[in-house]
């Protein structure tokens, strides 16, 4: 989902520990080496990395392209290759007959129809383009906070995967209980309370 | 700090009770916000509202939708015992306004609405605009997270059991 769209949504991290210096370097080597890599003439079926935000279908990190005022904007693209069901099973079928006519026989094995399912797929594959999914990112290294913009499950759990392998830090989810150890400057006796809450009853 | 997971699920509550909170201070003191944004106007219930009530074998959900729509069918499922566990909200500031949903359990936002920003029409355009919206987004946010912050100190602190859930017990059965 794009930043830009009329409505969005937003899911909350604190970002921790501390990039080394120089910052710039280091974030544009992390975003590089992590870079979203085609596979439309590959036989993969999905692929997850870095684009830029301004050019999410040329990626580019050079120079502060990913730096705005105080911000760091750049975004998480999953492509994912969606062969519909129905035509693996057509070419499947095709295949399998195909195979039967010329072994001469009238049923093939149980590895064997593996063997010509994974074929197929792989075929496909190659033929198929990947859909692109472009989430993008705002993250403020100084305060410590990064907003990603999806609340999907999956696409949160790639995010939080990819930035602790790419950057070395560790996202931290806000929810009810992290905002408030984290954000809400509570004392030691606050945390204290806070960890021994329970639900309220409001009625009998 | 306590594993992430456990927390997420052992503190689920908090987040329904904040915006049950939230929607009794809207009901009853909606001038409370004025502390977190000094152009502050008003803060209003949206067009959704999802009550939960897990106290029941078979949780409990009442969804109710649309502009304008009687709040009455939520204050009844708050009399059963259920809990506020999605809102959406209006927030004036100034002549600007804010629409989003906010979920109790993960405190996540979604369909954020800011006031009119322009889109970029050439690349020399898109820093100022990134920079206006995130402003935007982050007046949004600042706003939750202020009365978030009060209400968790208000939760912790013997206040709560005193005096604000008497308070917020009359209110549903008022």
């Amino acid at each position: 989902m794009s930043l830009l769209s009329s409505s969005v949504s937003i899911t909350r991290y604190r970002v921790h520990g501390r990039i080394d210096s120089p910052v710039m370097e280091t974030v544009a080597d992390a975003l590089n080496n992590n870079v979203i890599k085609e596979i439309d003439d590959q036989s993969s079926d999905r692929t997850i990395g870095w684009t830029s935000f301004a050019k999410p279908f040329q990626p580019n990190f050079s120079g502060s392209s990913f730096v705005y005022g105080s911000f760091f904007v750049f975004s998480l693209r999953i492509d994912k290759k969606n062969i519909p069901p129905k035509v693996v099973q057509k070419q499947y079928t095709m295949e399998a007959d195909r195979r039967m006519i010329k072994s001469g026989r009238n049923f093939l094995s149980k590895s064997e129809k593996k063997q010509i399912k994974d074929h197929v797929i792989n075929v496909l594959s190659l033929r198929i383009p990947a859909t692109p999914n472009v989430y993008d990112i705002i993250w403020n290294m100084e305060a410590g906070w990064l907003w990603f913009f999806s609340n999907l499950k999956t696409a949160n759990e790639e995010l939080e995967t990819l930035f602790t392998q790419s950057f070395k830090l560790s996202l931290i989810r806000i929810f009810p209980y992290t905002e408030a150890d984290l954000f809400c400057e509570l004392s030691d006796s606050q945390r204290d309370a806070l960890r021994q809450l329970t639900p309220t009853r409001f009625i009998e | 700090m306590m594993d992430v997971a456990v927390a997420y699920n052992r503190f689920k509550f908090i987040g329904e009770e904040f915006l049950t909170w939230l929607w009794f201070v809207i009901a009853t003191d909606p001038k409370l916000a004025v502390k977190y944004d000094p152009d502050f106007v008003a803060l209003e219930v949206g067009n959704r509202m999802v009550l939960e009530n897990t106290r029941k074998e078979s949780a409990e959900r009442v969804t109710i939708k649309g502009d304008g729509a009687s709040l009455e069918e939520g204050m009844m499922a708050l009399q059963k015992g259920a809990l506020v566990s999605e809102l959406n909200l209006v927030y004036r500031s100034a002549e600007l306004k804010w629409q989003f949903s906010v979920k109790g359990e993960s405190l996540n936002i979604s369909a954020l609405s800011i006031p009119h920003s322009g889109l970029p029409e050439s690349d020399e355009d898109l820093d100022g605009v990134v920079l206006e919206r995130a402003d935007l987004y982050e007046r949004a946010i600042k706003l939750l997270e202020g009365l978030f912050g009060h209400f968790i100190k208000l939760r912790i602190s013997s206040t709560w059991q005193n005096k604000t859930r008497s308070a917020i017990r009359n209110w549903i059965q008022s």
